[in-house]
């Protein structure tokens, strides 16, 4: 997936990227498209929604790696943004808000079409994004990272409460039948035959999910090499340098949150559709946990890594499925520990380790690279020298 | 009127909690500028390892009058904060303390889920009941009523304030913490061993949280392994409203919140957003006043 990694190589012509990127980057969309299927066909429906699980993850990780990879700030409420977008589709595609539009003649709203509501949640996560980060941005990452901390409860705690004097968000049970998409009177889930193929619904998904992963991951590589991914960069590295380079950080700041958070929202409306319900106990601070585990196991601020990420953790439950409950009834002839209950122990660690072993990640850029291992003697200076990326 | 001074003394028994562990994190903050996201967890362990230990001792057949009983859980459970309060320093800050500020953020939240999901191994994620070793039994005060574990938390919270100033101000130690938080690099030049200061903060904060994880059970008669979460954050929003980095500011801010948080779910919001108040005036103090009520002022990013 070299053709994600975003790094400049100035002495490559553009003949030569053209001749090289096209047919890997054709490869590569063959290979995704057949995925499903194989996957279907090999390990079952289960890890098919798993794949579909893992490209929601992805793409809130790369909401997150902006915040965190690209602009060096530490949001620990990022779920809340997901919240945001998923409660949105809900709100606009569930019979939830009828009793309090019926008789107005805006009962259309509950059919909102899915090209609109998505630009929709992705505005007001970032709006939500800027309302969070504007009080904490001249601050310490500190004290953003426990603001953010905050919201992301707060937010929860707003689903779970806002039943009173109107039942918005129908509290802890959360909203129900939620319509799934549907493309020009297509509902997303009823199955497609394509000659003697059948696309099911998981199948359908998968290719939506991929179209927007694909364009968050355009997004991402092009807001990487612009002048505001590079403004991003120059604060994460050196606040002050930065302001002094002319970059008005708090706006620069302020953009990240909402560039990440929107990401989020996108991300959170297609979870409320392929999920058909959505509850404040999916937005919980393990959640946000998760996605950070996922960024910073891959690589901070790095595409591919971030993505690799995502993937290792969005299957390590289904993995210890497989491995924690066969090793437990071969060595302890009882299941003792439930693999869920060491889920979170794992991307615990996962944190930690990484931090203190490979504080780039698994999959890291080269700048991230040298910026962790500052002070680490450089081996050979003759040949670092001429090296800039 | 007794319906307030009812709402006052609530206020002031949570706040003196909060106060509890706000201590804990702003010794960190003082000395390190670091935010110790694993205190609220250090403090759940220490209230879990004294409901086992005064368990066991029940169990036992060793009988005790209640606050002894108390006071002999809390010292099993106190060695054992205070080592993991050393161990946690050791694994999870010293090997980052010259990495970017983002590194010991990260592992400090892993830290934190670490010990809450180990808890969850060990003692189940439903909560555990406070042995019935003090009473319950209410005193009468002008209509309102306390029981003596909540006067207890609030003499405790005073007075380990005042043991906490002294022992910064007047002793060796002391003076060495209050170097090291100055200047790290000039403090082990007139001969502070700065790691061992800095190790020992992290020692006498995790007790500090021992103590605030047993009064914490004591007074809601519960505990269980995500018990440490959100008095963690609330805990960290008085430090900040009193000062980060100042032990008086801690219990002012401590006192404050929990009087705002009783005042404001009895008389202005429902009881359902009491832990909103906890952040609004966390944002508030973040927007208006960063330095705090009795704090200095808060640097920008490094």
């Amino acid at each position: 997936m070299a053709f994600l990694a975003g790094d400049v190589y100035p002495c490559r012509s553009p003949m030569n990227v053209a001749t090289v990127r096209r047919p890997l980057f054709l490869l590569v969309l063959v290979a995704l498209s057949i995925l499903p299927f194989v996957i279907q066909q090999t390990l079952g429906n289960a890890w098919l929604r798993t794949l579909d699980t893992a490209m929601l993850y992805i793409m809130l990780a790369l909401g997150l790696n902006i915040v965190i990879g690209y602009a060096g700030l530490l949001d620990l409420g990022y779920i809340a943004f997901y919240a945001v977008g998923a409660y949105t589709y809900a709100l606009l595609n569930s019979p939830q808000l009828l009793p309090l539009l019926s008789g107005t003649g805006y009962e259309g709203l509950l059919h909102t079409p899915i090209w609109i509501v998505l630009p929709l949640a992705a505005f007001l996560a970032g709006l939500f994004g800027m309302l969070l980060g504007a009080p904490t941005l001249k601050l310490r990452g500190d004290y953003l990272a426990i603001v953010t901390l905050g919201f992301g409860e707060i937010i929860r705690l707003l689903l779970r409460n806002l039943t009173r004097p109107v039942n918005i968000t129908n509290g802890p049970i959360g909203i129900n039948q939620i319509a799934p998409a549907s493309f020009a009177g297509h509902r997303i889930t009823s199955p497609v035959h394509l000659g003697s193929i059948e696309l099911s619904s998981l199948h359908q998904y998968y290719f939506l999910f991929l179209v927007l992963v694909l364009c968050v991951i355009l997004v991402s590589a092009r807001l990487q090499d612009s002048r505001i991914g590079r403004a991003w960069i120059a604060i994460r590295e050196d606040e002050i340098a930065a302001q002094a380079m002319g970059i008005n950080t708090r706006n620069v700041k302020l953009m990240a949150f909402a560039m990440g958070a929107s990401f989020g929202g996108v991300s959170g409306a297609l979870f409320a559709s392929y999920q058909g319900f959505v509850s404040p106990e999916s937005f919980i601070l393990m959640e946000s946990v998760m996605v950070l585990a996922m960024v910073v196991l891959g690589g901070m601020g790095n595409i591919p890594g971030v993505i690799l990420g995502a993937i290792l953790i969005s299957l390590t439950p289904e993995v210890l499925r497989d491995i924690v409950n066969p090793l437990q009834d071969r060595f302890l002839g009882e299941r003792i520990v439930a693999p869920d209950d060491l889920r979170m122990l794992v991307f615990a660690m996962a944190l930690i380790l990484v931090m203190l072993l490979r504080p780039e990640g698994l999959w890291p850029s080269r700048r991230r690279k040298a910026e962790f291992h500052e002070a680490d003697p450089v081996v050979t200076p003759g040949t670092r020298a001429g090296q800039h990326d | 009127m007794s319906e307030l001074l009812q709402q006052i003394l609530n206020g002031l028994v949570v706040g003196s909690m909060y106060a509890l562990i706000a201590l804990g994190y702003t010794m960190v903050y003082g000395i390190l500028q670091i935010i110790n996201f694993a205190h609220g967890e250090v403090m759940m362990i220490g209230a879990m390892v004294t409901i086992s230990a005064i368990n066991m001792l029940t169990a036992a057949g060793v009988e005790l009058p209640g606050p002894l009983m108390l006071l002999a859980g809390l010292l099993i459970a106190a060695p054992v904060t205070m080592l993991l309060g050393f161990l946690i320093e050791r694994v999870a800050y010293r090997p980052l303390r010259n990495a970017p500020r983002l590194a010991p953020l990260i592992t400090a939240i892993g830290i934190s889920i670490l010990l809450q999901q180990v808890a969850v191994l060990i003692w189940k994620s439903n909560p555990r009941s406070f042995p019935d070793v003090v009473s319950q039994q209410p005193i009468e005060i002008l209509g309102a009523s306390i029981t003596t574990v909540q006067i207890a938390i609030v003499v405790l919270a005073l007075s380990i304030m005042a043991g906490l100033l002294l022992l910064v101000e007047k002793t060796r130690l002391g003076r060495a913490m209050r170097a090291v938080s100055m200047n790290q690099p000039v403090a082990a030049l007139m001969g502070v061993n700065t790691n061992r200061v800095i190790a020992q903060t992290f020692v006498i904060g995790s007790a500090l949280a021992a103590v605030a994880g047993v009064m914490w059970a004591a007074n809601y008669g519960l505990a269980n392994p995500t018990m440490g979460f959100t008095p963690g954050l609330k805990a960290f929003t008085a430090a900040v409203l009193g000062g980060i980095g100042n032990l008086g500011g801690a219990v002012l801010g401590g006192l404050l919140l929990g009087l705002i948080e009783n005042l404001g779910t009895g008389y202005l919001v429902p009881s359902e957003y009491r832990d909103v108040f906890a952040f609004l005036v966390l944002v508030l103090v973040l927007v208006l006043r960063p330095s705090g009520l009795m704090g200095e002022r808060v640097a920008e990013r490094a």
